[in-house]
């Protein structure tokens, strides 16, 4: 309702934008008294008044009002200590860049205590949104034009509802078009109208829906009865859309789990070593992230790039220290190398504590990788996690490639399967166990590359998935690269489709006893290793 | 025989009576050389320590202060850090270990509920003095611990009371993490939207996640859901410590915005943003009683002295390092008051304390040792600040016991003699000792 309101004072603006628009040439310039009058009647405190100040910034056709409005939304329309207002430039330090809001000309420096923000709060920066958004449905830039009518689906009101139609009749972009009848359909199903509620059949909107709900509520039979069978109609459209959505998350899921199982299916799989510094090395390849992200300020998406592979340079350079420090020493003695191996997780997690903070550090992500993509009205999916996905299956891919076209991969498949057989052949086992430690560490530093982008880079960030990974790797069978994939993929899947129906907590724990059953019934996981490697 | 009897027991008195005297002006001089021991016990390591090792920095930067404006009582303080590392029953340890061993005279510790609820039986047991900072639960009174955070009725009621008069809100999402705090906050809650504002079932949808948890996707998918079936909606969050980020993350990415579906958290501050890309995020709420954000000359004063401390010129302040200053300058005080740092003295004389805050008023300390705190209500801005947007006309008492959950609506608790209780039956007039305490979590877990 309050958009409606706000929407209110927007309605007599557009009559006169449309009337400036034909006239704009001839209107002079206003002198900067009324326009620092209408600033200053921004910086009251009550919020009633600024919504009124708003509207009056609007309808002062001063060319600056656009902008204005802009930084009033963005919170860098500020008031100096001397009276004067300011615009922020980068409100990113603790000394601000500014300009003045009349002017336009900069004023250097200044700190907080000098400045004064004028505040606004949500029910204000939905009256500036709407507003603004009225005004671009004049601009010249199609993509403003898109935004704008994707905004005004169901905010259109009786008074917006003429000049909207005329919009209608000029716009040549299709989408916007298209948008804008919709708005007007929304709007018209509100009041009951058949026609309304004809033009929204096959609508999958959310505003669309909620209009439909309500006319099917209404007093008109033939209109409710209409509105009944438009929601029906696309009834099983949304379930497929649903199905569609709790799929993808629980593959975006799975693949979270393949990245942070594949690197210890390696180490732990294929070379039989229980690491339970794999979490750790995970954590350094995001901290890697952060730290290249430091090195390159400005350039988030380039510094992620550069991260793959300095992610996996440290892991696997530390991974490399932890076999050649402790590991080597403890072949054949699981137990002791599990006790090591998690007190150097210990170590790590604290290193990072003391020597860098106890404290989340910030990974930014770029902005291609932010937002979702849409689809449809009812279905969008999240990029980051299509990335991550992706970014999970191309790793794969290429450990496969490794283990399977590459003498390393010959190599270590002939130690893990018969040691001193391989070592009569002249391969160097040593070589081979640094290499294949190396190349699974790397593999948790990527993992974690990829894990900045969706969760807390942190010092604990390594021990909320070791379980998790150990998880996966023996439910898909261990040594089975195929086997990590199917089952971080089927976890993730089964765990997201639990989830809705069962919450977070006890869908974790059904996952868990059905792993626990599982593995009583089939103790090799799903693809177990056949034939004499199976002995060892 | 009677004489006979007597006379050396009159000399064992004696001897008694003079071994006290010099025993007492021995330790009075003693006490005039010695410090004054503050006990910290904060996590340094270990999941929490991401709050609470700033805590810690906190207490130690007062307490250099202190030393530098002279100390108290013509001593110096000394600090005494021990590190529980986020582990419950290590609190309990280390808690005994400051209070017997190394005989501290104040402590000023602990975050989570489940820790203070660990340590609680050794304050009692060894009559210590204990500080806690953080906005709790409530349903808890004791003799030993001074509440400095906020009660349900500091932070969460007003800050419901906000979204419905000021945005206009009718249907609600509570979504926390699974354990004490959220549950009986959110408890708390949904009685008091049912019975205050008759909102009804279908408009309040219930979800807890585990510590940690880091994949949101389905439960804000069913978040943006709930909220586009027309009515206003809000999300109540009691989501605590890390699960935040990734939590507001995928909002932002599902292109959840503050002006469609506001989010409203008690758990987020200025410390937990500094983590987070914040631009996403401009709108969404949080109630405290302190924001970094407040226009006070004190503010100022101590945010400076603070970057100075650290070092750090991004550091931030938050609620709970105001709850710690409050604290200490009430605890400094009471023991001027009191002329002695001795423990029943301090926790008689403190009752009625006032010292300043930080948002430029005053903080009364109640006989049921909870503190009068105005309560803000801030949206989150893009520099990772919040801008206040509403804050109650005046302070706010904090009340121990929830007046929106049987069981405890009857219960008060007053510290002060006579009746020096925690949880006092108005109904039948008698202190409720376990039983009435009992009753409430009975309510709870119905």
């Amino acid at each position: 309702m309050r958009r409606f309101l706000s929407l209110g004072f927007v309605c007599c603006l557009l009559l006169s934008l449309s009337l400036t628009a034909q006239a704009q040439t001839n209107v002079t310039p206003p002198d900067d008294k009324s326009a620092y009058a209408l600033l200053e009647a921004l910086d009251v405190d009550s919020y009633r008044d600024k919504g009124e100040a708003i509207t009056a910034v609007l309808q002062s056709d001063d060319e600056r009002a656009r902008d204005w409005l802009q930084a009033l939304l963005d919170g860098r329309l500020q008031r100096s200590d001397d009276g004067r207002f300011i615009v922020v430039l980068d409100n990113s330090g603790r000394n601000w860049p500014v300009a003045d809001a009349l002017t336009g000309e900069p004023l250097g420096e200044m700190s907080r205590r000098e400045l004064d923000r004028i505040g606004i709060n949500n029910a204000l920066r939905n009256q500036l949104r709407s507003a603004i958004a009225v005004v671009d449905l004049y601009s010249p830039n199609v993509e403003r034009r898109r935004t704008s009518a994707n905004r005004l689906l169901g905010e259109v009101d009786g008074e917006l509802l003429a000049p909207i139609n005329e919009l209608i009749l000029e716009e040549d972009d299709g989408q916007v078009r298209n948008r804008l009848s919709q708005a007007v359909a929304i709007y018209r199903t509100e009041q009951g109208e058949m026609e309304g509620v004809e033009a929204l059949t096959g609508s999958l909107h959310p505003r669309a829906r909620v209009a439909l709900s309500r006319a099917a509520h209404g007093d008109d039979p033939v209109v409710a009865d209409a509105a009944r069978n438009a929601l029906a109609s696309v009834e099983q459209n949304l379930k497929i859309n649903r199905g569609v959505e709790t799929l993808y998350f629980g593959l975006s899921l799975g693949s979270v789990l393949v990245l942070a199982a594949i690197g210890l299916a390696i180490t732990f799989g294929v070379m039989g070593v229980i690491n339970m510094a794999h979490g750790e090395l995970m954590m350094l390849g995001a901290y890697t992230t952060w730290m290249m992200q430091q090195l390159l300020p400005g350039q988030p998406g380039l510094a992620l790039v550069l991260s793959i592979p300095a992610g996996f340079l440290v892991a696997a350079l530390v991974g490399v220290a932890i076999e050649r420090s402790v590991i080597q020493f403890l072949k054949g003695r699981p137990l002791e190398t599990l006790l090591a191996t998690f007190g150097i997780s210990l170590i790590l997690q604290q290193l990072v504590r003391t020597g860098i903070s106890p404290l989340n550090r910030t990974v930014i992500t770029p902005e291609w990788m932010s937002g979702s993509l849409v689809i449809n009205d009812a279905l969008s999916l999240t990029i980051n996690r299509m990335v991550v996905l992706a970014f999970a299956l191309v790793v794969f891919a290429g450990l496969m490639l490794i283990m399977r076209r590459t003498r390393l991969g010959l190599e270590v498949r002939a130690v893990t399967q018969n040691r001193a057989m391989a070592r009569s052949m002249g391969i160097r086992a040593t070589r081979v166990d640094i290499m294949t430690f190396a190349l699974g560490s790397g593999v948790a530093g990527l993992a974690g590359v990829a894990l900045s982008q969706l969760t807390n880079v942190g010092p604990n960030l390594g021990q909320n998935y070791i379980i998790d990974s150990f998880m996966v790797v023996v439910f898909g069978g261990v040594g089975n690269l195929w086997g990590t994939l199917v089952a971080g993929l089927s976890l993730g899947v089964i765990n997201q489709v639990l989830e809705p129906w069962a919450g977070a907590v006890l869908a974790k724990i059904i996952v868990l006893v059905f792993i626990i059953l599982f593995i009583q019934k089939r103790p090799r996981g799903l693809f177990p290793q056949k034939g004499r490697a199976a002995e060892g | 025989m009677a004489t006979q009897h007597n006379y050396p027991s009159r000399r064992f008195i004696t001897s008694v009576l003079a071994a006290a005297v010099m025993g007492a002006s021995a330790q009075a001089i003693a006490q005039e050389d010695d410090p004054i021991k503050v006990g910290i016990l904060h996590s340094l390591s270990g999941t929490m320590a991401i709050s609470e090792s700033t805590l810690k920095d906190t207490v130690e930067m007062l307490i250099e202060q202190q030393n530098e404006a002279g100390g108290l009582l013509g001593r110096q303080l000394e600090a005494v850090v021990v590190d529980p590392a986020s582990n419950w029953p290590l609190f309990a340890e280390r808690a005994r270990e400051l209070l017997a061993q190394h005989e501290v005279d104040v402590v000023f510790g602990n975050w989570t509920s489940v820790s203070r609820k660990a340590v609680l039986p050794v304050f009692e047991e060894l009559n210590g003095l204990l500080f806690y900072p953080v906005q709790y639960e409530g349903e808890e009174s004791s003799e030993n611990v001074f509440y400095t955070g906020a009660a349900p009725n500091q932070q969460a009621i007003p800050a419901v009371e906000y979204l419905i008069n000021e945005v206009g809100i009718e249907r609600f999402a509570l979504v926390g993490t699974d354990y004490v705090y959220p549950r009986t906050t959110n408890r708390i809650l949904e009685a008091f939207l049912k019975d205050e504002h008759g909102v009804a079932d279908e408009d309040i949808m219930v979800n807890y996640t585990p510590f940690g948890h880091s994949d949101w996707q389905n439960i804000v998918s069913e978040i943006r859901r709930f909220g586009e079936e027309g009515k206003p909606t809000a999300v109540v969050s009691t989501i605590n410590g890390d699960a935040n980020v990734p939590f507001y993350r995928e909002l932002a990415n599902q292109g959840i915005d503050a002006a469609d579906i506001p989010v409203i958290a008690f758990s987020v501050g200025e410390q937990e943003l500094s983590g987070i890309d914040t631009a996403p995020l401009v709108g969404h709420l949080a109630a405290w009683n302190y924001f970094m954000s407040v226009d006070a000359d004190e503010n100022y004063d101590f945010i400076d002295a603070w970057i100075e401390h650290t070092g750090d010129e991004e550091a931030v302040t938050n609620d709970p390092m105001e709850a710690h200053y409050i604290g200490f300058n009430m605890w400094a005080e009471a023991v001027r008051k009191a002329g002695t740092t001795e423990v029943d003295a301090v926790k008689d004389a403190i009752i009625g304390v006032t010292v300043p805050n930080l948002s430029g008023g005053y903080a009364a300390m109640m006989p049921n040792h909870h503190i009068t705190k105005p309560v803000l209500i801030g949206e989150v801005q893009d520099n990772g600040q919040f801008d206040i947007v509403w804050q109650t006309p005046s302070t706010v008492a904090g009340d121990a016991w929830s007046d929106f959950l049987p069981g405890s609506r009857d219960l008060i608790a007053d510290w002060r003699k006579p009746m020096e209780c925690g949880n006092f039956n108005v109904v039948n007039g008698s202190c409720g000792g376990s039983t009435a305490a009992e009753e409430a979590e009975a309510a709870l877990a119905e």
